[in-house]
């Protein structure tokens, strides 16, 4: 598997946000994006992911016969977390893994892994902020996507959770994943590479 | 694509769906008519048909705002459009406005034999009218949608999404409100203005989801 973006440049509103950003990223790599407030990595992940039309450039894929296009190839987690406050969080992540198809990890099985085992009856809006985004990665795991496009993933959580997602993350990897991630924290991946942008 | 049917029927019935909003407006709605109109009971009921389209016409057009943008607000809608590999955006489209009719506008037509009484409608002419806002109904949940497509990154995209689709669902009443009378009043026919309806329904139905989904594909930011 193999994604490559050439010359990637995006726009918002007229400006360009970024040009001549360029990456390849195989089985097993990571790409850590870095950068000022404004410096386009959101905007980055959302191009890549096929959500925004891009300025100039292309992004390759090559998959195989079970994901074919980038944009069902990947998780996206946004700074939103794509749940329902009136469900439960079992009810949202059961969606979630009905609606993505690729089955993957029981939904109890998800939740003990992401350190929220025993508040799947909750309904979403009465989670913290932390808890929510943890439930957010759970998420990630009840269906199955090579590439996992995270932006700020580890934003609200404490430093225990932090220290689980990068242990899911190096399982992500070392399972032949691929991540790009847009943060400001260390992740945790030593491995990876740093893309820097707007410096 | 049920796995989304049952999300969005869950939603639309649980606390905030405002499943119940619309039935509320509808009933306030019909309810002041006699009172505006006076206790002429002949005419009450040759204007019914006409009111009760009217009433329900406005009160599917509430919760249509909502559709995509309380997706859009949490982020759900970016996941869905991401997995049009799997299936197309048309199809999650037209689910969401299935949900939506479910939960918003079927209410409305089980509402409508209980309200035609109070504005003293015969039992042919209640019967007729509740047939033909279940067949004209779901026409104005799809081409609403396309209006809540199009609207969906304004924050007060409702009042716009009815100025937008009114003027497409005037056939849909014209055609409701005749076939209506025609079942009543003896000369017009009902069968010809009730297969246009279908038509329109069936036409909607598919105009509608793809303007939407093309919408929204170009939409997110």
């Amino acid at each position: 598997m193999l994604l490559e973006a050439e010359n990637l440049a995006a726009e918002r509103g007229g400006e360009l946000v970024f040009s001549d950003i360029g990456f390849a990223l195989r089985e097993g790599d990571g790409l850590v994006v870095t950068g000022p407030n404004g410096a386009g990595k959101s905007t980055l992940l959302r191009a890549v992911a096929g959500l925004l039309p891009l300025a100039a450039g292309r992004v390759r894929f090559e998959g195989d016969a079970e994901f074919d296009e980038v944009g069902g190839a990947c998780h996206y987690l946004g700074h939103q977390n794509a749940m329902k406050t009136a469900l439960t969080v079992a009810e949202n992540l059961r969606f979630w893994r009905e609606f993505s198809g690729n089955a993957h990890l029981e939904i109890a099985e998800s939740l003990e892994m992401v350190g929220l085992g025993d508040i799947g009856h909750l309904p979403f809006g009465y989670l913290s902020t932390g808890q929510r985004r943890r439930a957010a990665i759970a998420k990630l795991l009840v269906s199955y996507r090579p590439v996992w496009l995270l932006d700020e993933p580890t934003a609200g959580l404490d430093k225990a959770s932090e220290t689980q997602f990068a242990e899911l993350m190096r399982a992500h990897l070392a399972d032949g994943g691929m991540i790009i991630a847009a943060t400001h924290h260390p992740l945790g991946l030593e491995d990876a590479a740093e893309l820097r942008m707007g410096a | 694509m049920l796995a989304l049917f049952v999300r969005e029927v869950r939603l639309g019935v649980r606390a905030g769906g405002g499943a119940l909003t619309g039935v509320l407006f509808f009933l306030a709605v019909i309810a002041t008519v006699p009172f505006a109109i006076g206790p002429d009971l002949n005419l009450l009921a040759r204007i019914g048909p006409a009111i009760l389209w009217i009433g329900a016409l406005l009160a599917s057009l509430l919760g249509l705002d909502r559709l995509f943008q309380a997706d859009r607000e949490d982020g759900s809608l970016d996941l869905i459009i991401l997995s049009t590999d799997r299936f197309s955006l048309v199809l999650a489209v037209i689910t969401k406005c299935l949900a939506h009719w479910v939960t918003g506008v079927l209410p409305l037509v089980i509402a409508a034999p209980l309200l035609g009484v109070l504005l003293n409608m015969t039992p042919e002419g209640i019967g007729a009218t509740t047939l033909t806002l279940l067949v004209g109904t779901p026409a104005i949940t799809f081409i609403g949608a396309a209006g809540a497509a199009v609207a969906v990154a304004l924050p007060r995209g409702g009042v716009l999404i009815s100025v937008l689709i009114l003027p497409l669902v005037i056939p849909v009443l014209i055609f409701g409100v005749s076939a209506s009378y025609g079942a009543v009043a003896e000369p017009d026919p009902f069968l010809p203005p009730f297969l246009m309806l279908t038509a329109l329904t069936l036409f909607l139905a598919v105009v509608g989801p793809v303007a939407a989904a093309l919408s929204l594909r170009w939409a997110s930011d």
